[in-house]
């Protein structure tokens, strides 16, 4: 469901969802509490992975764990070079974790890191996984 | 495909409600 809030036409929007910069996209759950935020401009196909993102984070925070594990996933499998995939690899993770309470998907994922995205900051956050 | 953009906040928000999906709001300050 877009909204569209021009700085011109709904200035008030800006306040009332605590939007400072230009562009800016947030991602509500549908009772309406902001569940993602996106600022400034980015390539086409890096603006679409995060806006996959920000669809997962909206399943995650509701606990569909399920639903968020696939949306991680497609966002892996369709921008598996874009910025946004080292997190996605880390909350498919926790997803699956969460909805089976199997923590051997998390042990798996500093290998997967270090095979993947060594360098990114989810990696060095599966580190404490690593046995 | 066209995206039919919304422009009120409040029946925005109570649209996305009543049909359980997200919202997604694009702040902008580009030309029209």
């Amino acid at each position: 469901m877009p909204l569209e809030a021009h700085i011109k036409e709904h200035a008030a929007y800006f306040h009332r969802f605590d939007s400072v910069w230009t562009p800016s996209v947030l991602i509500l759950d549908p009772n309406g509490k902001e569940r993602y935020r996106l600022e400034g401009y980015l390539p086409k196909d890096e603006f679409r992975a995060h806006l996959e993102m920000g669809l997962a984070r909206v399943a995650f925070m509701s606990k569909d764990w399920a639903t968020a594990e696939d949306r991680y996933t497609a966002v892996l499998q369709r921008y598996p070079n874009s910025k946004a995939a080292p997190e996605a690899l880390y909350w498919k993770g926790v997803s699956h974790y969460k909805s089976t309470n199997d923590h051997t998907v998390l042990s798996e994922l500093p290998e997967q890191f270090q095979e993947k995205y060594p360098d990114s900051i989810w990696a060095l956050k599966t580190a404490a996984w690593m046995h | 495909m066209k995206v039919q953009w919304l422009k009120d906040a409040d029946a925005a928000l109570l649209e996305a409600k009543t049909r359980k999906q997200p919202l997604l709001i694009d702040f902008s300050a580009a030309p029209a």
